[in-house]
């Protein structure tokens, strides 16, 4: 092997020397640290790279991600109409029973996976100057996508169950931000706290179960008894799955304003709403800038 | 001992004067930086249920003291420390993975840190799509990444893999990549932790080469090492860490001299005496050994060129009749380089013979020639001055470390004037 000669070219004279560079403040890692371009292309990049694993990492990508609900939505279907009845007085109650497991697995799905993944991606928060917020909100956008494809299928279930298309669809998009919101702000108060609280994951999985329960996913609103309905109200989740059930699947079922009863009603949802939204922003600022430390 | 050392500025002198007058991009003022470990920690809610009211306590430790530096535009930088001295978590706070508790940092241009080859990196994904994400960590725009692909790819030499998925590549083909993505990644200022230290030696050859271009181009390099060859081949100016605090900023030369007799002095707690354990059937036995300087202070270890005294305390266990102690100090392999002998019966004031439980020091001057290294001392001892009659032997009772950055061939070092001429010319 030739030696490297230990000799170093002089910088060239004619160089134009550059204007004397602007100092600027290092502040340290944060959320968001490092500029919104930067940012925005490793969300991008992140995302697209979670996206395109799920899809082409296996032969039947996207069947597989359609089959956990499916096969749920049949067992479901089986239960709910054979065994206990109670969809039988719903309108469209397959199509709905299918649309709102897709909407609530969205929900479990990004949060669960969102709860370990600050920790997961450990090499990176420790070793590189990384914006901390990337790594749950790209969780959450991989399984956006994942909800959209998914929705492709149960789009054309429903036409094909013979559900009219009516203009309200087009306000469909309201609910999914809502949802995307909502399931953001637990996602980034869960996957800063898991860094510290390792139970949070324990926790949070039986939680999630709780709330497929306590959302009208399975049944409508109209059938809880009146000594629980409060509780049910009070699940910020419901409003929005009722709502989409009123655009989307039967206009004629109410909204959820209506459903509730009232604006009143709403307020305890509508109050935690905000309560956990506002919470996951504070808390996952403030552990930010300590996360490479803490893991 | 003072290195020979021309009077006279070198190149390399003449150079880094002329970027030290260059403009600062990085200026650190006062950085503090405290790590709080918990005494016991609370990992689990359930615990924080239990005990509610139990405060966590801490034990507070200042990993980095009022640290104040500048770096030049075009400067290659080091920052040297023994392991746990704070200078990489000195280089975590200029890289933004970790936040400073004190002082002030300001930087021009763009950093991006280099902790680790290839962090981030995804099996799952081809090395083209790991380039990119790759580049962009290090703070590339999604458009520059992708142009820079092909560059990447040629310099650590995998065309025939580019879309190959990084699980199906070997680690020297891993480290290549991520050193290439390092050089593409041409940030303003690079803060490099040890890269170094991986690969083969084809592999540390080229990232020399890279550090030599990556020098000449100007570019401002941060590099935390231990290795003091490199900070003596690249740096322009070194700083050196110990404890959390600075302890001298300089010319490469005075920081690796200052860093190879700390490190060595850091030793002194260690106890350079092996009592081991006699033969079985021994006379006598070394009870206690060590090294001093000319001023009598205990030294476990001895700078190049800088004399000393050896001493050993031998404890006789039976009756010895004029006993004969001897001394061998041999290097690292093995190979003896010095002895020395003493008879009891050459000092009038002590009696011929020893007895049991009796004790003497044995203490001589070494001139130290030694070449750096590790040096170990064995001690013997035989009875009637008989070297046939040996009655104990104890090996490496005392070892010790000759530090200093003089080494060459051989095993000590012998001054000389050289002279040459025409054979038979001179007279």
């Amino acid at each position: 092997m030739e030696a490297h000669t230990p000799h170093v070219k002089p910088m060239s004279e004619a160089a134009p020397t550059k204007p004397a560079p602007q100092l600027e403040e290092v502040v340290g890692p944060s959320a968001i640290g490092g500029g919104w371009k930067r940012f925005i292309d490793l969300l991008i990049l992140i995302a697209v790279n979670d996206f395109k694993k799920t899809y082409f990492g296996t032969a039947l990508g996207y069947i597989w991600s359609l089959a956990r609900p499916l096969m749920l939505f049949a067992v479901l279907l089986f239960v709910f109409t054979k065994i206990f009845r109670v969809g039988s007085d719903v309108a469209y109650y397959p199509v709905l029973l299918l649309f709102n497991i897709v909407m609530i697995s969205f929900f479990q799905e990004a949060t669960q996976t969102s709860v370990v993944s600050v920790v997961g991606q450990e090499s990176v928060v420790r070793k590189t100057h990384f914006p901390r917020l990337v790594i749950p909100l790209a969780t959450v956008i991989t399984c956006l996508f994942n909800f959209g494809t998914n929705m492709v299928a149960v789009v054309i279930f429903i036409i094909a169950y013979g559900v009219p298309v009516t203009k309200t669809w087009l306000l469909f998009p309201v609910v999914v931000i809502a949802l995307f919101i909502f399931t953001l702000g637990i996602s980034m108060l869960l996957s800063s706290l898991y860094v510290r609280y390792r139970d949070i994951g324990i926790i949070w999985g039986v939680v999630v179960t709780a709330l497929f329960y306590g959302t009208p996913v399975l049944y409508p609103l109209s059938i809880v008894p009146p000594e629980y309905i409060n509780w049910i109200l009070a699940n910020p989740l419901t409003p929005i799955f009722e709502q989409a059930r009123h655009w989307v699947i039967d206009p004629g079922a109410p909204g959820a304003v209506a459903a509730a009863g009232g604006w009143l009603h709403l307020v305890p949802a509508f109050v935690i709403y905000i309560v956990v939204c506002v919470l996951g922003v504070w808390v996952f600022n403030r552990e930010a800038p300590r996360i490479a430390e803490e893991l | 001992m003072e290195p020979t050392r021309t009077i006279e500025k070198t190149p390399a002198e003449k150079e880094a004067a002329r970027i030290g007058s260059g403009p600062v991009v990085v200026e650190v003022r006062g950085v503090d930086k405290i790590f709080r470990i918990p005494d016991n920690r609370v990992d689990s809610i359930k615990e924080r249920a239990v005990h509610p009211f139990r405060r966590n306590s801490y034990r507070e430790l200042k990993a980095l003291n009022d640290i104040s530096f500048d770096v030049h535009q075009g400067e290659f930088f080091g920052i040297v420390g023994l392991n746990g001295s704070g200078k990489s978590t000195l280089l975590k706070i200029l890289g933004s993975i970790y936040r400073a508790d004190g002082g002030r940092i300001r930087t021009a241009g763009r950093i991006a840190p280099f902790i680790e080859l290839g962090v981030g990196f995804n099996p799952e994904m081809t090395a083209h799509e790991n380039i990119v994400l790759n580049a962009v960590m290090m703070g590339l725009s999604r458009q520059d990444a992708q142009s820079r692909v092909r560059a990447a790819i040629d310099f650590a030499g995998l065309d025939d893999f580019a879309e190959l998925k990084l699980k199906n590549y070997s680690s020297g083909m891993l480290v290549r990549l991520a050193f290439s993505v390092m050089v593409q990644a041409e940030a303003d200022i690079m803060l490099i932790d040890e890269v170094l230290a991986v690969g083969d030696a084809s592999f540390q050859q080229k990232c020399e080469d890279v550090f030599h271009d990556m020098r000449s181009a100007g570019k401002t390099i941060v590099l935390v090492t231990h290795d003091m060859n490199a900070v003596e081949k690249f740096c322009h100016r070194a700083m050196m860490i110990h404890n959390g605090k600075m302890s001298i900023i300089g010319s490469p030369g005075e920081v690796s001299d200052w860093y190879l007799r700390a490190n060595f002095r850091e030793e002194d707690e260690r106890p350079g005496f092996h009592a081991g354990a006699s033969e079985e059937g021994d006379d006598a036995h070394v009870v206690e050994g060590w090294l001093e300087d000319m001023d009598g202070t205990r030294i476990a270890n001895v700078e190049q060129g800088q004399q000393f005294r050896m001493n050993l305390v031998v404890e006789a266990i039976r009756e010895i009749e004029k006993p004969l102690f001897s001394f061998i100090a041999s290097d690292q392999v093995g190979l003896h380089v010095f002895s020395f002998n003493k008879r009891l019966s050459e000092s009038p004031e002590l009696p011929d013979s020893m007895a049991p439980g009796e004790r003497v020091q044995v203490s001589v001057p070494v001139e130290n020639l030694l070449q750096p290294g590790h040096y170990y001392v064995s001690a013997r001892g035989f009875r009637n001055e008989n070297i046939n009659e040996m009655n104990m032997q104890m090996l490496r009772v005392i070892d010790f470390v000759v530090f200093g950055t003089e080494t060459g061939p051989g095993v000590v070092s012998l001054t000389g004037e050289v002279e040459v001429s025409r054979p038979g010319a001179g007279d």
